[in-house]
């Protein structure tokens, strides 16, 4: 009888439990039905957040549109019947917040004496891992940015995109061209700048301006070490290249899982960040590190092709990645142009990563990862193999990255690029400026 | 440190839903990879078209779990064909290339907020269990022995991801016998030979293609039954693990998918709970327990690497029949 009963017992809590669960199914069921209505996002996700209020002469206005940005990361939710929203962030730092404009009622804006565009705020989390926007309408001028001068600003960002993909794009199709490695770790290579500088600047105290050379000669150095400790080794074992292959595929994840190790989960700011930006025209404006990081890539990019027409190595370069055998049967030392190669592909790989960090902005263990698919988009899109395509590709992916928000929503942006290298496949899979004998 | 519960936890995870999952996918990657020779790097995109596409039939649709399944399974076929149609004539590694970005696409689709009505974005899916519970034979209760004891849900879970693994490894092995398998097998060997013998060789690996997404789809299902689908599970790396568990195994072997993905979550399971033990009880100083749990991720990758240097053909595989030979 006894046990009957706790049998019994132990039934009732288990369907008590179950309708509990079936609750908390249709709660969430419900809340699923209508995301239209969300006021709040990513709470349960994140730990800090930021929160506010929209309201029109304390009457609180509904579905108004409010975007968070910062780090990388960015979140869209829609003020509720009381004006309030609300959205979680993963880390404490600066976030920019919107209010679109577009979604209030007609003829009222933001209002705010001080300030040229009052639809943006710039936020910050504070000790108690919350911030607080709020942001008063009243009758006013909007403040509507120009669909020509949108054009303008995102064409000169993926400009400068473009050319920071171009140049890890470079040493990916290089490396491929005297290799025929697709370097799947090449996007922990461009991390791996990145991080050096952030030790050099933030662990040693050097000087932005000593830490960035500094990082690339460590890119070098870890490029070198990546050939003479396992691709060399690799080569003399006469390893194919599908398994060449997949071997730079462990070595990306033990790598990144290396960097994630050593600097946690979180994001880092370079010094230099948050430098002011510049007003050039219209709404155009430009961080001062935005145009250095367009100048110097321009100037690496004409050395680098300096490099390759003019100099000794720089043409035994190029015939390596045009017939390997050949060229050793010309006396090229194919060994030593391969080892010359990786370094060059590391230091530009490394370079690329620090103006990736400024560019993003922060840096993450997985930061190069993210761009890595871009980068192979690039080189494809150039023709694999052929360093001059590697850059025309980067720019036209870099553009097509950065003006393709202006139709589709910002967190597809990486959808057309990729659908991009699917289409040059289908069309004409030897790449913009390749040869058609390269594809098998 | 608690090793009882360790070895329990450890023990436990072979029957697990995710290591039937990862094995069913890995099946399917080894009628891919192993015996077709493609470099197929989107199998995490076959897992999520699987697993969103059962979620959203049940939740949006209202379908029973059945039709949610076939829902699932037809658009994984949709894709292996729309993703064959313009790679299928290229060379392996560009193959490799645009499957990774295809499987990147279908990822960011899922997770972006413009469809975030059908998806749930970044949150992902749940609460489609319904009926595939209601329709559980077993009574409720808890059944088992030792370390594998599990609920109603979790037996009905588990035996019905083993039945689909076994019907998977059941067909493998019937077709890889088959003349469809040996004329497969002759692609991975020397593509113009067969192609000189008569044979279509596109139709041929496009049919290949088809079955490894098939597979890799019902995996998706499976790793998608017990609990949620959330859009962080169908990154790369999830490729990149089950191309690590098919290679531990063997890729051109039947029952080596099956053993890779059992011994893979058996070590990561292991390794789990006795890295940060060994950081909470001073053996490993040096390390929080944050970073003992990104060991093992370091550690897969190196042994990744190991795996293809060393031991390509993996624990049963033959090395005369290698995806890696011909070049």
């Amino acid at each position: 009888m006894t046990t009957t009963r706790i049998r019994r017992a132990r039934w009732t809590k288990r369907s008590g439990v179950l309708a509990l669960a079936t609750l908390t199914a249709t709660l969430a069921l419900t809340l699923l039905a209508g995301p239209a209505a969300a006021d709040d996002i990513n709470l349960d996700k994140y730990d800090f957040k930021v929160v506010g209020n929209v309201k029109l002469n304390s009457v609180p206005l509904e579905d108004i549109e409010i975007k968070v940005d910062g780090g990388g990361y960015s979140a869209e939710v829609k003020t509720d019947a009381e004006g309030r929203w609300a959205i979680g962030v993963p880390e404490k730092g600066d976030y920019t917040v919107t209010l679109n404009e577009d979604t209030l009622p007609t003829d009222i804006a933001v209002v705010d004496e001080a300030d040229d565009s009052p639809n943006v705020k710039e936020v910050s989390i504070g000790p108690s891992g919350s911030a607080v926007m709020n942001f008063f309408i009243g009758r006013g001028e909007r403040n509507q940015t120009s669909f020509f001068d949108q054009l303008v600003e995102r064409t000169v960002n993926g400009l400068n995109f473009g050319l920071m993909l171009g140049l890890a794009a470079i040493g990916l199709s290089l490396v491929y061209g005297t290799t025929s490695i697709s370097n799947f770790a090449h996007g922990e290579m461009v991390t791996f700048g990145a991080l050096a500088t952030l030790v050099m600047s933030g662990g040693l105290g050097v000087p932005i301006w000593g830490a960035i050379p500094i990082a690339i000669l460590l890119s070098m150095a870890f490029g070198y070490v990546l050939d003479a400790g396992l691709w060399r080794p690799l080569r003399k074992r006469g390893v194919g290249v599908v398994q060449l292959m997949i071997v730079s595929i462990g070595l990306s994840l033990a790598l990144r899982y290396i960097f994630q190790f050593f600097i946690g989960g979180g994001t880092a700011q370079l010094p230099g960040a948050d430098s002011p930006k510049i007003k050039l025209f219209g709404s155009v404006s430009l961080s001062v590190v935005d145009m250095t990081s367009m100048g110097i890539s321009v100037v690496v990019i004409l050395a680098v092709a300096w490099w390759l027409v003019r100099t000794r190595i720089g043409k035994a370069t190029r015939a390596v990645a045009d017939n390997p055998s050949l060229a050793a049967a010309s006396g090229i030392d194919v060994d030593f142009v391969v080892r010359v190669v990786w370094i060059v592909a590391a230091g530009l790989a490394g370079l690329s990563g620090i103006l990736w960090a400024y560019f993003r902005p922060g840096i993450r263990w997985d930061m190069g990862a993210q761009i890595l698919l871009l980068i192979f988009a690039a080189v494809t899109l150039g023709g694999l193999g052929t360093a001059f395509g590697a850059l025309v590709g980067s720019i036209v992916i870099g553009l097509l990255v950065e003006l393709s928000t202006l139709w589709i929503s910002s967190d597809l942006k990486y959808v057309g690029a990729l659908g991009v290298l699917v289409l040059v496949l289908l069309l004409r899979p030897q790449g913009l400026l390749g040869r058609k004998e390269r594809v098998g | 440190m608690d090793f009882l519960q360790i070895l329990s936890n450890t023990t436990s995870s072979i029957l697990s839903p995710a290591t039937i999952a990862y094995a069913l996918a890995a099946v399917g990657l080894a009628v891919n990879f192993g015996y077709a020779g493609l470099l197929n790097m989107g199998v995490a995109a076959s897992m999520a078209i699987g697993a969103y596409g059962y979620a959203i039939s049940a939740l949006t649709f209202g379908f029973p779990w059945w039709a949610g399944m076939f829902v699932g399974v037809g658009a994984s076929i949709i894709f292996a064909l729309l993703l064959g149609i313009p790679t299928l004539r290229l060379r392996g590694d560009y193959l490799a290339i645009v499957t990774i970005a295809a499987a990147e696409v279908v990822r960011l689709l899922f997770l972006t907020n413009t469809f975030d009505a059908i998806t749930g974005s970044a949150d992902g899916l749940s609460g489609y269990h319904d009926s595939f519970r209601a329709s559980n034979p077993i009574p409720d209760g808890t059944y088992g022995i030792g370390p594998f004891t599990y609920n109603a849900t979790g037996w009905w879970v588990r035996i019905f991801g083993l039945v689909i693994l076994a019907l998977a490894v059941l067909i493998v092995f019937t077709i890889m016998r088959s003349p469809w398998g040996r004329v497969v097998k002759g692609i991975r060997e020397d593509e113009d030979a067969v192609r000189a013998l008569g044979k279509n060789v596109y139709a041929y690996k496009m049919q290949a293609l088809v079955i490894g997404g098939v597979f890799g789809a019902l995996g998706g299902i499976v790793y998608a039954l017990p609990s949620s689908v959330n859009p962080g599970v169908y990154v790369t790396s999830l490729t990149f693990f089950i191309y690590t568990a098919l290679l531990l195994g063997g890729a051109a072997t039947v029952f080596g998918p099956v053993l890779g993905a059992v011994l893979f979550w058996v070590v990561q399971t292991f390794l789990s709970n006795v890295l940060p033990a060994l950081v909470t009880s001073g053996i490993l100083p040096f390390m929080s327990t944050t970073q003992a749990q990104t060991l093992r991720f370091i550690l897969v990758g190196v042994a990744l690497m190991l795996l293809v240097i060393f031991k390509p053909q993996g624990l049963l595989g033959n090395k005369k029949e290698l995806t890696f030979v011909k070049q």
